[in-house]
């Protein structure tokens, strides 16, 4: 791949200035095309052990034999050739901690990103992924004192067994999904992250995530442990550079909040268009423990994600807060799942998505009361936005209530953006492009303020910078 | 150049539908002018075309916001050039804060890369909002959602008060608004009429004795069919519009 390097602003998490890349120079690459062999390359590599090849070996197998779910999902998916994605690319030089360490032309990246100012500013550790492997890793000294660990996941399953393996893959089994699957067999990179009992970490974690190989799926693994009474914020915020064959992310989430923990996930997200996006994000909330999905879905050709909290423990509370922006020819497919397995527990999702020229956004959740539990709510609102006549949006809400004394609350709202409203705005001055992406940023505003600031600031301008050329 | 607006032999249309014929208008900067009229006869369709509302197209004549041609331009450039249309039914935005909303708009007449400075903008807002009597609690608001009628009116004052324009048209303002309200809106607008070029649009000559215009003029069948002082309104309101023009 060419280097294109145009002169960029270097603002953080700019879709333009994710709009570039580096001379390909990688030490390990697993080749295209999806094998036995490729799996043990990639264990090889990482240095692994043997549980965990078994682990790969049988998700791969799981994955080979699961039909594409395009029964329920768009027919899209069948697009995906899972015989020319490469599954594996890293860098040769190891995992470096200090910022100096770090080679030049990744760091070029990071800075263009914003990376390094993003950590002046506010953050308490940065674990950075270029790429498969995390290049950049780095952790205030204060949350090492505390007990906090944060790693990427080979990292993790190496170094602390104990801790992660007895989560690793609960949340999700191997086979829950095909894009799981695929996961499970050649994950590479994430954040495992354990906070020690009554530990609050007072500044949210954070970790980017980028693609920059060409026909390169990004499979990166998350899986975060709060310990009883813990409570941490994680940020995740994505950028990828525009590559003319379609590039694969599919990453899965995992979040254990143990007795009275808290547990809030925040992503940012901004693929380009030709990502395939298929993530699996799932939380377990034990009693009186609390788990809320803050997530922001923008770009990316199929985005297909739906974070769900098990609420298996008494009083447990789940939220899912989702924004997503379907542009020309994208489909946003996202939603929620609560479970509530005990009694008590309570679960809202918030969701928002805007249509723009012929993108689709779709809404699927899923509230689950079974009979056995009482004194259950879920609140779900969901609302959508059009801004052209083609713009197209639907909703699959799937309920079910039984049991005693439980209750579940579904609104839904389509608007469409008027002719009235945007010739009143004209009129006072603003351009057409201005006057709807002030009306969009203002049918989101109540969501984007529950995001960190620093996200919201720049949630708007990616707003702003979607109208672009999809308006007037 | 003569600043204000000059209208001549003015021909707007909605679809086939011929709506404004052969209008002549001239309202010199300074000056209050009314257009009064019965419901129909092409009073907002003549607003709304002015103001460049792509429904309305101006077939013919000549429009001149201070010496230049409005005529073809966007919806935005006009506005942007100096013209105001405070409406008969202000929308609603949600979300969209007041002081974000008039911000933006503000903005959007700067050069690209400048921004208007916070602390005097509301610093500028907060003296208008009591001029006004709107309570401060509105900046955080959406515009217009949720408002009385009369809270919508004073909104849109509000606006022009902040973007100050070189021009306004205001279409039936007092619609809507009770006696207390009619006067905050009236007291708003002579605040600024020496500054600017005015076009009230209204049924009742209740807002003319608030807001005194200079001259009055009869609108029927898309056209001034008369025009006199201030005391015309009153007439008109005694003796209704077939009796005028006989």
């Amino acid at each position: 791949m060419a280097d294109a390097k145009e002169t960029v602003s270097s603002l953080n998490l700019d879709r333009q200035a994710g709009n570039f890349s580096y001379a390909e120079d990688y030490a390990y690459d697993a080749g295209v095309g999806l094998t036995p062999e490729v799996v043990k390359y990639i264990s090889g590599v990482k240095g692994e052990d043997q549980w965990i090849l078994d682990f790969r070996l049988k998700a791969l197998d799981a994955f080979t034999r699961m039909e594409n779910p395009t029964h329920w999902a768009t027919k899209r998916l069948d697009e995906l050739d899972f015989s020319k994605i490469r599954y594996y690319l890293a860098k040769g030089a190891r995992k470096t901690r200090s910022w100096d360490e770090v080679p030049d032309d990744v760091k070029e990246t990071f800075e263009r990103l914003g990376v390094p100012e993003q950590e002046r500013a506010f953050l308490a550790g940065v674990e950075a992924q270029f790429d498969s492997e995390s290049a950049y890793s780095n952790m205030k000294a204060h949350l090492e004192k505390m007990g906090v660990i944060f790693v990427d996941s080979t990292e993790g399953l190496m170094k602390y067994p104990e801790i992660f393996r007895k989560y690793f893959g609960k949340v999700i089994p191997i086979g829950d999904n095909k894009y799981s699957a695929l996961n499970s067999a050649v994950f590479s990179g994430g954040s495992f992250i354990y906070v020690p009992k009554g530990v609050k970490v007072p500044q949210p974690l954070q970790a980017y995530f980028r693609i920059n190989a060409e026909s390169f799926g990004q499979f990166e693994r998350t899986l975060i442990i709060a310990d009883e009474g813990a409570e941490l914020m994680y940020m995740e915020g994505c950028t990828a550079p525009r590559f003319e064959t379609s590039t694969l992310h599919s990453a899965v989430v995992e979040l254990v909040a143990l007795k009275g923990a808290k547990i809030q996930y925040v992503t940012v997200q901004n693929w380009s268009d030709n990502v395939f996006n298929l993530v699996t994000k799932r939380a377990v909330a034990h009693e009186g423990a609390e788990v809320r999905w803050i997530d922001c879905n923008i770009g990316s050709g199929l985005t297909m994600k739906y974070p769900a909290v098990i609420l298996k423990g008494k009083g447990a509370k789940g939220e899912v807060v989702s924004i997503a922006l379907a542009n020309k020819s994208q489909h946003q497919d996202t939603g929620a799942k609560m479970l509530h397995m005990a009694d008590g527990t309570s679960s809202n999702i918030i969701s928002k998505s805007i249509s723009i020229a012929d993108g689709r956004a779709s809404y699927r959740g899923q509230v689950y009361m079974p009979p056995s539990v009482s004194d259950c709510k879920n609140n779900t609102v969901c609302d959508a936005l059009l801004i052209n006549t083609n713009s197209r949006t639907d909703t699959y809400p799937a309920v079910t209530c039984s049991g005693e004394n439980n209750s579940v609350q579904h609104e839904a709202s389509v608007s469409k953006l008027s002719e009235e409203q945007i010739f009143y705005m004209r009129a006072r001055g603003l351009s057409e492009k201005e006057a709807v992406s002030l009306a969009v940023n203002g049918f989101v505003n109540d969501l984007v303020k529950q995001f960190p600031m620093e996200y919201s600031v720049e949630l708007k301008r990616l707003i702003e910078m979607q109208m672009e050329g999809s308006v007037g | 150049m003569t600043d204000g607006l000059l209208i001549e032999n003015l021909q707007v249309e909605i679809g086939d539908r011929k709506i404004v014929d052969g209008l002549n208008l001239r309202v010199p900067k300074g000056e209050v002018h009314a257009i009064m009229g019965p419901n129909g006869t092409g009073k907002s369709s003549l607003s709304k075309a002015l103001m460049g509302n792509p429904e309305y197209r101006i077939t013919g004549g000549s429009a001149l916001l201070d010496g230049r041609s409005i005529v073809g331009l966007s919806t935005d450039e006009i506005a942007r050039m100096g013209l105001f249309l405070a409406f008969q039914y202000p929308v609603e935005i949600p979300g969209v804060s007041i002081a974000n909303f008039i911000r933006a708009c503000l903005n959007a007449r700067l050069p690209e890369g400048e921004e208007i400075v916070a602390p005097k903008f509301y610093k500028e807002l907060y003296a208008m909002m009591d001029a006004l009597k709107i309570d401060r609690s509105f900046t955080s608001r959406s515009v217009n959602e949720g408002f009385s009628g009369g809270e919508k009116k004073r909104c849109d004052i509000l606006q022009m008060l902040m973007l100050k324009p070189s021009f306004a048209i205001l279409d039936e303002v007092d619609s809507g608004l009770d006696i207390d309200a009619l006067k905050v809106v009236s007291d708003g607008v002579n605040m600024v009429r020496a500054d600017m070029g005015i076009l009230l649009i209204t049924h009742y000559n209740r807002l003319l004795e608030h807001i005194k215009p200079d001259v009055v003029h009869v609108m029927m069948d898309g056209r001034i069919v008369k025009s006199g002082p201030a005391s015309l309104a009153l007439e008109l309101e005694e003796k209704g519009y077939d009796h005028i023009l006989q």
